[in-house]
């Protein structure tokens, strides 16, 4: 019998589809697997129920001749970010524990659409905001890859660390992540795993707990190019209920893989030869140049002089948008409220505020709060604001000389829990390289490419023109033709 | 610039959070480093650059000037708006009393 929990999500499909086997078996394998990985703190919530429904939803279709959709038969894992009808939706945080939505976020309804079904909601840095899984009201989550001889818990990455540890510990075959920062690529890179942020605006924001809405983007986690494609065009539409949704036709990205580049230009950005990058990483992008060049592309040198400052500035601006969005937690109309004895509007607010965000929730909106406010809108935000546009410009720029662009994903792999906690601005700095495209707006991917010398795993990271994912899509899939990356992490959860 | 700890309870009262003093003591030089950290901005010559306002190119759309002119962005929901509150009054949010 195939055991279905090594099954990716064109495995699962193709299956279900031809009738090797039902999405039924399938869902109940994953519902066991998730049972049975506790340790890893992957799940806020499991959803069996929703698996197996989802499931006989599928079985029952073919059984009738009706056509399949995308995703039929492949259960999946929801970030906890995405409102779920009926489910408690969190982003991890005390202020949202028990909110159960009336609604169903468009991507999620998207992916059930398509005929796939939820394992359950999954852990994540609380709000978004962190990247180390360190920052959950439910706890951190474990990555499944451990140090060669050591039992250290290491980090999966962040935010979207419960779906990149789900993935690489094969108790999902594929899970949605959110990238604000880097949030899909970082814990990708960090567990071995792809992940695909694409142009913001091709998947809806409707219903994804807002983070920093200008930079927030939806996107795949899988442990295939193959599988990322698929799930990218199942999640990504024009929904408008989202002002800032892209009106155009998801392309076949599926159908267009192709991982021969001749004629294409892949540009190696020399600032992104950063002080503090592991040597492991840069003997990564030396290979990752090779494989590329081998899949017929032309390499070209390439400058983005504003790189440097893409850090600051995201850290300027994604506090402010968050102070903003943030503000709507004032347990008047959902979540935690707490109303000591007495207390008036105002103070209700503050106590409910204070005992509702984590301590990075609450540093966050204090910048953001700061950097907007009266005499320091102009030194800060507005500057943070052009220093973007300076960002986006060299992208611009570089276009006219490569198609696509190769950096590492991370500028180290990951990292004991518990060993960044002294400085929030170390931490920080795990997304130096994953920023600009966000700042950007552009499709990125990280792809795993190599396994350090003691044993963990590295991503490299391909950046794309606006709206070309499938350019982005084929550079990986050459990388992974070429990497033969089959590492898969021991169990011991 | 650098906030001390008067500055961070202003700024934690301007964002409704309330900080005991250990508290502020504990995130202003956190707070420091970050803005000490993203202060290199302003080294980059920005006087003839303008301000990112929408990193991909949209058209703003617009909706027929009619309730309900789109369902999926209509109302008519108010149980369900208040299924979640903390307090829900006769169709209402409850609030402490905010006049005498």
């Amino acid at each position: 019998m195939t055991d279905f929990t090594s099954l990716g999500v064109k495995d699962i499909r193709d299956g279900v589809a031809k009738g090797d086997f039902t999405a039924r078996e399938v869902a109940k394998t994953f519902n066991d697997a998730v049972a049975g990985a506790a340790a890893l703190n992957a799940f806020i919530v499991t959803t069996p129920d929703h698996a197996v429904a989802a499931a006989d939803a599928v079985d029952a279709a073919r059984a009738k001749g009706d056509t399949l959709g995308k995703m039929a038969g492949v259960p999946i894992g929801m970030k906890d970010l995405f409102a779920t009808r009926g489910v408690q939706t969190t982003a991890a945080s005390h202020i949202l524990e028990g909110f159960t939505p009336e609604y169903e976020s468009t991507v999620s309804a998207n992916l059930w659409a398509s005929g796939a079904g939820m394992l359950g909601k999954l852990n994540l840095d609380q709000f978004a905001m962190g990247s180390s899984n360190e920052t959950s009201y439910f706890g951190d989550v474990s990555s499944p890859w451990r140090k060669d001889g050591s039992n250290a818990a290491m980090s999966p990455g962040g935010s979207s660390g419960g779906s990149s540890t789900a993935v690489a510990a094969r108790i999902v075959p594929a899970a949605t992540g959110t990238d604000t920062g880097g949030s899909i690529r970082q814990p990708a890179a960090f567990t071995g795993i792809c992940g695909i942020k694409p142009t913001y605006g091709r998947c809806s924001r409707w219903g994804v707990v807002a983070f920093a809405s200008s930079l927030d983007q939806a996107g795949p986690m899988a442990r295939s190019v193959e599988d990322c494609a698929i799930m990218l065009e199942a999640m990504a539409g024009f929904d408008p209920k989202d002002t800032t949704s892209l009106q155009m036709d998801v392309p076949n990205w599926e159908a267009a893989l192709s991982a021969d580049l001749s004629g294409k230009k892949v540009g190696i950005p020399k600032e992104y030869q950063m002080e503090g990058t592991d040597q492991a990483i840069l003997d990564s992008w030396e290979q990752g140049k090779a494989w590329l060049k081998d899949a017929g592309a032309e390499i070209v040198d390439i400058s983005l002089p504003h790189t440097k400052y893409a850090l600051p500035a995201y850290y300027i601006i994604a506090p402010a948008e968050a102070s903003s969005n943030l503000a709507r937690y004032d347990g008047v109309r959902y979540g935690l409220r707490d109303l000591p004895e007495g207390a008036g509007l105002q103070d209700m607010y503050a106590e409910t505020r204070a005992a509702g965000f984590g301590d990075e929730v609450k540093r966050r909106i204090l910048i953001g709060t700061y950097v907007l406010s009266a005499g320091f809108y102009d030194a800060y935000y507005n500057q943070a604001q052009k220093i973007r546009t300076l960002v986006s410009q060299d992208f611009e720029k570089a276009w006219a000389q490569c198609d696509v662009i190769l950096a590492p994903t991370t500028p180290t792999a990951s990292f004991p829990l518990g060993s960044l906690d002294a400085d929030p601005l170390t931490m920080y700095l795990n997304d130096v390289f994953a920023v600009p495209a966000s700042l950007a707006g552009l499709p990125a991917m990280s792809v795993p490419a190599a396994m350090t010398k003691d044993g963990l795993p590295l991503g490299l990271q391909l950046v794309g023109k606006p709206f070309d994912e499938q350019g982005v899509l084929n550079a990986g899939l050459a990388i992974q033709q070429r990497a033969g990356f089959t590492a898969a992490p021991e169990k011991w959860w | 610039m650098s906030v001390d700890k008067q500055t961070v309870a202003k700024i934690a009262s301007l964002a409704r959070i309330k900080m005991s003093d250990e508290e502020l003591e504990r995130m202003a030089p956190e707070l420091n480093n970050i803005l000490e950290w993203v202060e290199q901005l302003s080294e980059v010559d920005t006087s003839d650059v303008a301000p990112m306002t929408a990193v991909i190119p949209n058209i703003l759309r617009l909706r027929d000037d009619v309730v309900d002119a789109d369902p999926l962005t209509g109302g008519g929901k108010r149980d369900d708006v208040l299924a979640n509150a903390p307090a829900a009054e006769h169709g209402f949010f409850g609030v402490p009393k905010v006049i005498e």
